[in-house]
């Protein structure tokens, strides 16, 4: 799950971190939050805007229930509290990427407060306290020209739905950060909330963090990194700053309340914009939109069509199904694969084959197709008849992944396939002595070095009898004919 | 002979009158008026022409293109229309043309009314004279030296000058009623969410509402049988059946109880303007009107917390116009915060920098509690007393301003002065509740005085019945301002 083993600034360290995220996951509904513009991404410049997310005069925001319902799969899978009644209300401030001049946003009542979200972290189950999770929409984009004096603004974005999940500050490194975040990001693949595509931005985050010697309770000046978009940026973000910020109190400096930038191509983040007073964003609620209101029985449909989510599948593949924690992380790490394993199962309960198979060989199909397993179209019955077929000795396991090819490219049935391609294992034991026996005889040498007391001849001559029968031959059963022969 | 909107209307359906001639009588009564009153900002000559030559068509080929088939309109240059410019009479938009169309606009628009001029207001509707306006000052077709009243007063002064048309306004907190008692019309403005405020330029979201000023109760139902109903496209509309508001308005209002608060003729209130709001009442009580007195005991605090709702509202509202997206931009900025502050101090007018002002202070973090949530509370009392009151009535009577029309200029240095008069409108719009004002006569130097109804929320047709029954019996209404197109003999 992490990623190679790195320097880690608080190892031996008199000092040690807090941190908080901010998380914003770009909702994937099929409309805009308040308007009825597609919400999709990579439309040329300003084309899928309307009146509304454009903010022009006299236009007025609709809420999209959609978006609404998505949020509280969200923030009840998430374990928030939610009130029966939420609102929206205006965050007042100036940007070209904000045509109305304010973001609608949501103030003192969120959809929900509080929470919980639990994550394996070396193994260990771990959990990060949430302070809300709230809806806003999004702003636009600006690019600015390096050497000219323009900034272009592309509002294409402007209005979409945006979930913020701020944490508390519960964080305490960069490993924990990044598998909370790895793990926020599959329970909402996991919903189907969001891509959570990081290179569209489809999730962001902005990390609070301070430093403090260890043990103590208070909360020390903290600087903020904003919008980072790759889980490595993020962890190597931490690493940096909170080396930065002990470099500093160990030079007896201050660390100032700012803004900072991480810059990936020098590996260090910067300072944004120097010390300033805390923003007034005059939020007030948003008198154009009516509260949001749900009733209990609303709720509890919600919440009953939850998914599994990703550590109570973790869970039940270990200890129901006796998977091991490598392949049974592998599964739950990939949603498709896991629902599609789910499928398998109920038709076969051979679960460490079918993860197997899952996992080495229609993985490695889906992967050089560059899709997903889904995508492969392949029946979970029809994919259970494969391992089946391997599991009864019809066909090698080596031979089986020849099978699984044609299968994707066909209805055809497996066992129509397997004898299309004459890899039927040889049952016969009768015809499997004769190529036995041939073998034998053809290579004396390694037959006297068996009869030596050689083990790895006997692997040398079960490769040739296999490699006679074009691997149609059971290797397990050539070698117990083979011991059988030679000790006659 | 005057014509009301009903003859307009009749004539074109019985093949009497053609949409074209219409629109052109009405266009020649706008041009004639307007060099006096400066009441349109913009006359749509040719595209109204246009549009009627195309229902005359239709309607030659026997076609119905609608009830409103032919009926010329005008429309507050803060609500948008396809055509003509939607500037809120402020510099900072003054050549916006808008992309699309006010839901009220299309509602008219497709029952077949032609749009033939855009009329004067406060800039985005902020002021109760019309004095601030970018573009010019509108003046009172009864006495020119005069507001009209506003923010709504071009549609005022040339509902009041001219006959047979509908007129839109907007009313945020007496934008309609007030211009309406200064110019000697009836104008309504409807329940909060009768009527969509999609298009409409957002001065106070809350409080906003789009409605009709007209020469008559009846014609005011006709108009918002056209336009209300809910909308898609704003929340805030409700979704309560739309009544045959021509037909409701109709019947009588025997035993029908009016109330009467004290805290609705504070001190404040003219001799002349107590007096004929009272002989009104006598009128309506002969109509078979029971009249009992009520209380309004929070009513006072009216004016102030709808000044601190509406600016906070305000400054959040025209936050757009900033220069970057649309409207004015400075010429010259350093960079993008001067962009910024350049273009709005050059394109704002005084009255909306100082409501933009009192909004963001009132809005500010450490004096939020203190105003805009207290605003916000005085409010709720105000709903609640109205509530109560209209529990034991079915409207309620006062005068809509406290004084007539006063002359250009005189209220100008003194914001508080000109907030004073809207002291008897803001009641309405801070209980989200339907009010209308109607002529009752005029003061000693022949100017208006306005009667306002109070009515309970969605119950726009009882305010309209009482006007009607009150109209049927006395002429007021029926009065012609110095003014006027149609050679009425004008009374000053």
């Amino acid at each position: 799950m992490c990623a190679e083993k790195k320097f880690d600034p608080l190892e031996n360290s008199a000092y040690e971190a807090v941190v908080g995220l901010e998380v914003h996951v770009q909702l994937n509904t099929s409309t805009k939050m308040f308007c009825r513009c597609e919400n999709r991404f990579g439309a040329e410049p300003n084309t899928n805007v309307c009146p509304v997310c454009l903010g022009w005069p006299g236009a007025l925001p609709y809420a999209n229930r959609e978006a609404i319902e998505q949020s509280l799969r969200a923030v009840l899978a998430c374990g928030c509290e939610v009130g029966e009644f939420s609102k929206f209300d205006r965050k007042n401030y100036y940007y070209p990427d904000l045509p109305k001049g304010y973001q609608i946003s949501q103030y003192d009542q969120p959809l929900g407060l509080g929470g919980q979200v639990d994550f394996f972290l070396d193994g260990e189950k771990a959990g990060v306290q949430l302070t809300r999770i709230h809806l806003e929409e999004d702003a636009g984009k600006n690019t600015h020209v390096a050497g000219r004096p323009v900034s272009f603004v592309d509002l294409n974005r402007a209005g979409t739905p945006l979930l913020e999940i701020v944490t508390e500050p519960d964080i305490s490194s960069a490993a924990e950060a990044g598998a909370f975040l790895r793990n926020l990001r599959l329970i909402m693949l996991y919903l189907g909330v969001s891509d959570c595509n990081m290179e569209e931005g489809s999730l962001r985050c902005d990390v609070n963090i301070s430093i403090r010697p260890k043990g103590a309770q208070h909360l020390e000046t903290r600087a903020e990194i904003k919008n980072l978009n790759s889980f490595n940026f993020i962890e190597k973000a931490l690493h940096y700053e909170i080396s930065r910020q002990i470099d500093l109190k160990e030079r007896g400096e201050e660390v100032v309340q700012e803004t900072r930038l991480y810059d990936p191509e020098r590996d260090e983040t910067r300072s944004m914009r120097g010390k300033e007073a805390e923003h007034d964003y005059r939020y007030f609620p948003e008198p154009d939109l009516t509260p949001v209101t749900f009733t209990r029985e609303q709720l509890e449909d919600i919440r009953s069509g939850l998914p599994e989510l990703p550590v109570a599948r973790l869970q039940r593949y270990t200890s129901e199904l006796g998977l091991e924690d490598y392949p049974a992380g592998l599964l739950v790490r990939d949603h498709e694969a896991a629902i599609f394993f789910d499928a398998c199962i109920e038709l076969y309960p051979k679960a460490r084959s079918v993860a197997n198979w899952i996992l080495n060989s229609l993985k490695e199909e889906a992967n050089s197709r560059k899709t997903g397993i889904s995508s492969l179209g392949l029946e979970p019955g029809r994919f259970v008849d494969l391992v089946k077929a391997v599991d009864a000795g019809v066909v090698s396991s080596q031979k089986g992944r020849d099978v699984l090819k044609p299968m994707l490219e066909s209805d055809k049935p497996v066992v129509e396939i397997i004898s299309e391609l004459g890899l039927e294992q040889i049952s016969d034991d009768s015809e499997l002595r004769e190529q036995v026996e041939k073998v034998l005889s053809e290579h004396p040498g390694p037959v006297e070095d068996v009869r030596a007391g050689k083990k790895n001849s006997v692997n040398f001559l079960v490769g040739q009898v296999m490699k006679e029968t074009r691997g149609k031959a059971n290797p397990g059963k050539v070698a117990e004919m083979i011991g059988e022969i030679l000790s006659a | 002979m005057t014509k009301s909107v009903f003859d307009t209307r009749d004539s074109i359906r019985a093949g009497e009158l053609t949409a074209t001639a219409a629109a052109e009588d009405a266009l020649r009564q706008v041009e004639q008026v307007n060099p006096q009153l400066d009441a349109a900002t913009e006359i749509l000559r040719e595209e109204a022409l246009a549009q009627a030559a195309e229902l005359d068509r239709r309607l030659e080929s026997g076609e119905d293109p609608g009830p409103l088939a032919g009926v010329p309109f005008t429309v507050k240059s803060n609500i948008c229309t396809l055509y003509g410019r939607t500037s809120a009479a402020s510099r900072i938009i003054e050549n916006h043309v808008s992309p699309y169309e006010a839901t009220a606009v299309r509602r008219l628009r497709e029952a077949g009314a032609v749009c033939v001029a855009k009329t004067n207001l406060d800039e985005f509707g902020m002021g109760s004279s019309t004095e601030n306006s970018s573009i010019k000052i509108t003046k009172n077709p009864w006495k020119t030296t005069h507001v009209p009243g506003g923010s709504s007063g071009g549609a005022a002064a040339l509902c009041s000058a001219t006959r047979g048309m509908l007129h839109l306004g907007s009313d945020t907190g007496g934008s309609i009623r007030q211009p309406a008692a200064y110019c000697g019309v009836t104008g309504l403005k409807p329940t909060y969410g009768r009527v969509s405020r999609y298009g409409l330029l957002a001065f106070a979201s809350s409080l906003d509402q789009i409605g009709p000023l007209q020469h008559s109760a009846l014609e005011c139902a006709l108009v918002l049988e056209a336009m209300a109903g809910v909308d898609e496209m704003d929340c805030t509309s409700r979704n309560v059946e739309v009544k045959d508001y021509v037909e409701s308005a109709s019947r009588d209002i025997s035993g029908m109880r009016l109330g009467i608060a004290p805290e609705l003729f504070p001190e404040g209130v003219g001799s002349e303007v107590r007096e004929r709001v009272e002989q009104a009442i006598e009128v309506l009580r002969g109509l078979g009107a029971e009249v009992k007195e009520i209380s309004l005991p929070n009513a006072r605090y009216a004016n102030p917390a709808y000044v601190l709702v509406s600016a906070a509202e305000a400054s959040s509202n025209l936050a757009r116009y900033d220069g970057v997206h649309f409207g004015h931009r400075t010429k010259e900025a350093e960079d993008l915060t001067a962009l910024y502050k350049s273009s709005r101090a050059e394109g704002f007018g005084p009255e909306v920098k100082r409501r933009i002002m009192i909004g963001s202070f009132v809005l500010s973090s450490g004096y939020y509690d203190a105003f805009y949530l207290k605003a916000l509370k005085v409010r709720k009392l105000i709903r609640q007393d109205f509530e109560t009151a209209l529990g034991e009535v079915d409207a309620v009577v006062c005068p809509t301003s406290p004084i007539t029309a006063f002359p250009i200029g005189e209220r100008m240095d003194d914001p508080m002065k000109l907030y004073a008069v809207d002291v008897l409108t803001v009641p309405a719009n801070l209980a989200s509740l339907p009010a209308l004002s109607l002529p009752c006569g005029l003061s000693g130097d022949g100017l208006p005085i306005g009667m306002q109804l109070y009515g309970r929320a969605m119950e726009d047709d009882v305010v309209l019945r009482i006007a009607n029954a009150f109209q049927s019996e006395t002429e007021h209404h029926l009065q012609a301002p110095a003014v006027n197109a149609w050679g009425g003999e004008g009374e000053a």
